[in-house]
């Protein structure tokens, strides 16, 4: 990595920072102006019952006793007179150490929890810890590195509080392993969007020469020169990020933390161990994905950590999983010409929209990807050419068979890392690999937040736990009371053809609201600059799940084609905004786009017309 | 046929429905003329508005002809968008775009050899022509289909209810309408200078053009000139742009000079304050351009393979013998009301046709279609011609929808109005090592309550794509507190909108310093 390309990248980013650093006072009342947030009382008796079953889908899960509702002002009291004495400021009448498994033994009363009722939420008083300078090493101590706990960590210490974020990487199986900044950065987000569109430029090759470009579009990638950009460009993030650490003043531990007690923190550092103290603390540790438990697996097998740094060609590549992980794993490598196939357990895209993954599913099959399906793996083993046997089963069929891969790429989800948390000496309750939170991100423990993959129930996604760390910050620091929505968060799947979505699926707007309630309008498109190099425009669909009646309120909005992300973005803000069928087809086009097909939708799916366009600009 | 339009209804709340059946039985019961309807020009609106008036019964005739070029070019149905206007320009574009795609490709690993590739400018028209052939001739299905019927040749009026035309065959005919909707949009303007219209082109004939540009002199700085001059550039000619007074006028004032600061840093080069004199052709067939420095009073020349006007379009109201009909124009345009209605009450005009109108195809199809509802299906909505969203297709593109920055200071005064504003940097942008010096984004909005957005702009990449939506959001009344309570997707660039928090006021630097945290 050469130190001339960081300068030209990024002196001009540094002088910025320092300036930005010793504004960044007056940033506090700006932001924290802009940001306070008032329910908005436009909403009648009407849609605020939708409201209230639209915010249920996303907090089914917390329905445990978890105590936090209110603070315990006894060991608040006792933290802010200085009289450190962990032991009292657990939560009244819970034993800490029964708890690391929670949910076995536990009556389970009717719990309504305030996340149900956003109007409730907001009506909440929001809990403060004002007492900064107290007898601890640190105000705050985040652990993780990543998106949501830098975010969290950084906007602390722009409100004055005394912060430090341990970041530690545990290397893979095969031993990659990555700097600060957590999995976006590393082995997440970025590597995937610059892989995707190494892919898409391959693509573009072969439109150049459509277009009439003298170019011979015979063309293979060399991957390792791939890696190796994208690995300097993260590397470049990497060290973008310390120096911004360094800058804002948030001390960085690059060490592996455990609880020792509720206010007292482990630090296993490569000189030695440390102890830590703080009065609060964000578990932000995010997760890994998972082998699964048969022979081979971890001996032979890699994953999305691996992937993007991987110092040979993929080749032939198995990617087991269906979920976004794999398919875009697959769609890029399929685009850099290798051969990949998708090994699906059940469905695709679990969780998202139906029929809008069983296009996404199709589309990669147009381009030649195989999926097996409701298939299983049984065993890998390593043949003596180096190549990889892979034995799995139809779960239908009971049929066994093989086939042979140069790589196997394990996508089957991710779990959250509390393990080495040693979160008992802490009182901190998990689900599984995960952990509860309420509304303000709370731990059963009242002085413990999570915030990021971490957390049990709540969309997995960078933007997200960047929001709810920094606004978690501004509530414990800066007199804020701005709680995180998780509601209507829009996301995008990087596929060749991309996916993106922000609200319901249509079946859970089914489930919701009763089929009879909802209205979805649909149609497929065709993209302007797909005539000429003659792409297939046959999964180019848009649909909007809305309101039948009423003001017709838009309830989820689904995009199939090019640039998904960028064209849902703004129809998120506009579904939070309140958008409206009326609205929406009374929004005029930009032409020609794609995302202007939303404006143009009029056949409704109850109508049984065909959705299929017939003319372009009249 | 009534099953089919009770099943098309049923996505309209109620009340229209119920409109719709009322009215659409009153509507065909005047036989005292041949048609219900006539509708003077074949392009966007007035064929939407044709398309939407059949569907609720009425009969309808539409005209459209097309006068060639001076340069002799002509086209097909469809009207401008179709033509010489939003297709093939983006294809264009879209083809300078994929000329830099290759040059990213090597970036990325892929073994292109991108050393001097050159785009078969012949190839690319004929693949721009063929499309638009083939939309062409889906229209025309189209209107048969829809039993919209159609004849091409100019329509003229003859008193405000009957319009005469020539047939094919040279006949002259007289047909009768109820309503009379003028269409007819506008065409580019030349110079009046020696030379202008016979050695020089415009944008009717570009994206026909059999000859390479070369060397080409673009002259006028409104989008369509600046987009000319991209995709140019981008496809390896080498444009230089004549601007009179300012760029992108009507737009917002700091993008407009960021779009024209990126063409510099592209290598396109600027003729300021200069007005061409004369266009002559050399013996060698170059054209030698004689033009003023308005500012310097100096006077300079240089020669050109292409001359392009882009000085701005006149609506083709000439043949339109508007006056037998009583219809007052302004300029060469005609002044409408909010319904769309001229002076004279059965006599409609939609599309670039209008006085003081966005001059955009949507606009057009948009309120052609709710015309034809309001004629035919006792509707009463009304085209809302506020908050348009609109993109220029330069390299960057450039989109925005709302007031820009200076309007929203005339409306509300300075003190009244935050504008938010960030650079960002594109992630894609970093491995080809692509100039991220003009991707910025600005949000312009109310300072009190609950900081109501009055605009939003936008250059970057897919600038289109990112702005549509938020032009929904606009329209739902989107604020500051619900754009920065909105989560972004990442990585994006159209996610830049929910990361805004410097304001000019603050005079902070709104350069961006960490990307994923």
């Amino acid at each position: 990595m050469s130190l001339t390309l960081w300068n030209s990248r990024f002196s001009v980013t540094l002088v910025r920072q320092q300036a930005t650093m010793f504004m960044s006072s007056s940033t506090k009342t700006i932001a924290a102006n802009s940001l306070h947030y008032t329910f908005n009382n436009n909403f009648q008796p009407q849609q605020h019952q939708i409201q209230n079953q639209q915010q249920r889908r996303y907090s089914t899960t917390i329905m445990k006793p978890i105590n936090t509702a209110l603070p315990d002002k006894g060991a608040r009291r006792t933290s802010q007179s200085g009289n450190r004495n962990p032991g009292k400021t657990l939560p009244q009448g819970r034993n800490s150490l029964e708890s690391s498994t929670s949910d076995s033994g536990i009556n389970v009363p009717p719990f309504n929890h305030p996340h149900c009722d956003r109007q409730a939420m907001y009506q909440q008083p929001v809990r403060k810890v004002k007492p900064l300078r107290g007898n601890y090493d640190y105000d705050l101590v985040v652990i993780g590195g990543g998106s949501g706990g830098l975010s969290c960590a950084k906007e602390a210490v722009a409100h004055g509080a005394r912060v430090a974020c341990l970041d530690f990487v545990k290397p893979t199986p095969i031993g990659t392993k990555w700097g600060v900044g957590g999995t976006c950065v590393n082995v997440g987000c970025i590597p995937k969007k610059l892989m995707h569109q190494a892919s898409l430029l391959g693509e573009a090759v072969h439109e150049a020469a459509a277009y009439g470009w003298n170019v011979d579009d015979k063309i293979k990638p060399d991957w390792n020169k791939l890696v190796s950009s994208v690995q300097n460009h993260i590397k470049s993030v990497n060290w973008v990020t310390r120096v911004d650490l360094r800058d804002k003043k948030v001390e960085y531990i690059n060490g592996l933390g455990s609880f020792v007690d509720p206010h007292t923190l482990s630090a296993k550092l490569k000189s030695g161990d440390r102890t830590i103290t703080a009065q609060t603390f964000v578990i932000a540790v995010g997760g890994r994905p998972r082998y699964p438990n048969i022979p081979g697996a971890v001996e032979y097998g890699i994953t999305s950590d691996d992937l993007f740094s991987l110092d040979r060609e993929p080749g032939k590549t198995l990617v087991v999983g269906a979920g976004y992980i794999g398919l875009e794993c697959a769609g890029f490598l399929k685009g850099l010409g290798y051969e990949p196939t998708v090994m699906v357990r059940s469905i695709v895209l679990r969780g998202f929209d139906q029929q809008m993954a069983n296009l996404v599913a199709a589309s990669m099959e147009e381009r030649g990807i195989p999926f097996l399906r409701k298939t299983v793996p049984l065993s890998v083993e390593k043949q003596s050419d180096g190549r990889l046997l892979v034995k799995y089963e139809n779960t239908e069929t009971g049929e066994i068979d093989s086939d042979v891969f140069d790589t196997v790429l394990w996508a089957i989800g991710r779990k959250g890392l509390v393990e080495d948390l040693n979160l008992h000496n802490a009182g901190v309750l998990t689900h599984k690999d995960k952990i509860q939170v309420d509304c303000e991100e709370t731990t059963n423990v009242p002085h413990i937040y999570a915030v990021g993959d971490i957390i049990y129930g709540k969309p997995e996604l960078t933007p997200v736990a960047v929001l709810a760390g920094r606004l978690l910050a501004r509530r414990l620091y800066a007199d804020s009371d701005l709680r995180m929505d998780y509601a209507d968060v829009a996301t995008t799947v990087f596929t060749p053809l991309e996916y993106a979505c922000v609200g319901l699926s249509e079946e859970d707007a089914v489930k919701t609201y009763g089929a009879e309630e909802i209205e979805v309008f649909h149609g497929y498109y065709k993209p302007t600059e797909f005539f000429i190099p003659q792409k297939s425009v046959r999964y180019c669909y848009v649909k909007a799940v809305a309101q039948r009646s009423g003001e017709q309120r838009v309830y989820g909005l689904h995009y199939l084609g090019p640039v998904a992300g960028e064209v849902i973005q703004g129809f998120a803000a506009a579904l939070k905004s309140g958008l409206t069928i009326p609205t929406l087809m009374n929004t005029v086009g930009i032409h020609p786009t794609t995302a202007e097909e939303f404006t143009r939708l009029s056949i409704t799916k109850r109508s049984g017309l065909d959705p299929t366009p017939a003319s372009c600009c009249s | 046929m009534l099953m089919f339009k009770a099943l098309r209804n049923s996505r309209l709340p109620r009340s229209v429905l119920l409109l719709r059946f009322a009215s659409s039985a009153t509507t065909t019961s005047n036989c005292k003329y041949d048609y219900d309807l006539v509708v003077l020009g074949g392009g966007s609106g007035g064929l939407a508005c044709a398309k939407e008036a059949v569907e609720y019964g009425a009969h309808v005739l539409c005209f459209d002809f097309v006068k060639p070029t001076p340069a002799g070019t002509k086209w097909g149905v469809g009207g401008t968008c179709v033509n010489v206007g939003c297709i093939p320009k983006k294809l264009m574009h879209q083809a300078s775009l994929l000329g830099e795609a290759v040059h990213e490709a090597v970036a990325y690993g892929w073994n292109v050899n991108d050393q001097n590739i050159k785009p078969d400018w012949k190839k690319l028209v004929k693949s721009v022509q063929d499309h638009i052939k083939s939309v062409n001739w889906v229209t025309r299905v189209d209107l048969r289909d829809k039993k919209v019927e159609y004849v091409n040749s100019i329509g003229r009026f003859v008193d405000p209810h009957t319009i005469e035309y020539i047939q094919k065959q040279g006949e002259r005919k007289q047909l009768t309408a109820k309503y009379v909707v003028v269409a007819v949009g506008g065409r580019p303007r030349y110079p009046s200078i020696p030379g202008a219209t016979e050695f020089g082109i415009t944008s009717d004939d570009i994206f026909s053009y059999e000859k390479e540009p070369g060397r080409t002199l673009v002259v006028g700085a409104g989008y369509v000139g600046l987009e000319c001059a991209c995709f140019l550039k981008g496809l390896g000619y080498d444009p230089t742009v004549m601007v009179r007074s300012i760029v992108l006028r009507g737009f917002d004032r700091q993008m407009s000079e960021f779009l024209a600061a990126m063409m510099l840093e592209r290598g396109i080069r600027f003729l300021n304050t200069t007005i061409p004199l004369a266009v002559e052709r050399r013996a060698d067939g170059k054209l030698l351009v004689k033009y003023q420095n308005t500012t310097t009073k100096t006077d300079g020349s240089d020669v050109f393979d292409t001359v392009l006007w882009a000085i701005g379009r006149k609506g083709l109201t000439e043949d339109l013998n508007l006056g037998a009909a009583g219809v007052q124009t302004y300029n060469d345009k005609i002044i409408v009301d909010h319904t769309e209605a001229t002076n004279v009450p059965h006599i409609f005009a939609v599309g670039d046709i209008i006085y003081g109108r966005p001059e955009l195809t949507p606009v057009a199809i948009l309120s052609g279609r709710l015309l034809a509802r309001r004629l035919f299906a006792g509707s009463t909505q009304l085209m809302d011609y506020t908050d348009v969203a609109t993109t220029v297709f330069t390299p960057l593109e450039y989109s925005c929808v709302g007031m820009s920055e200076e309007m929203a200071i005339e409306k509300m005064g300075a003190e009244n109005i935050e504008v938010f504003h960030a650079y960002y940097k594109p992630t894609e942008f970093f491995i080809p090592q692509k100039s991220v010096r003009h991707c910025y984004l600005k949000a312009v909005a109310e300072v009190s309550g609950d900081q109501k957005i009055l605009g939003l702009h936008y250059i970057g990449p897919v600038a289109g794509e990112v702005i549509q939506g938020f032009a929904a959001a606009l329209k739902s009344g989107l604020t500051v507190k619900t754009l920065l309570n909105t989560v972004g997707i990442h990585p994006t660039t159209a996610e830049e909108f929910t990361r805004l928090s410097i304001t000019k006021r603050s005079g902070r630097d709104p350069t961006p310093a960490s990307c994923c945290s």
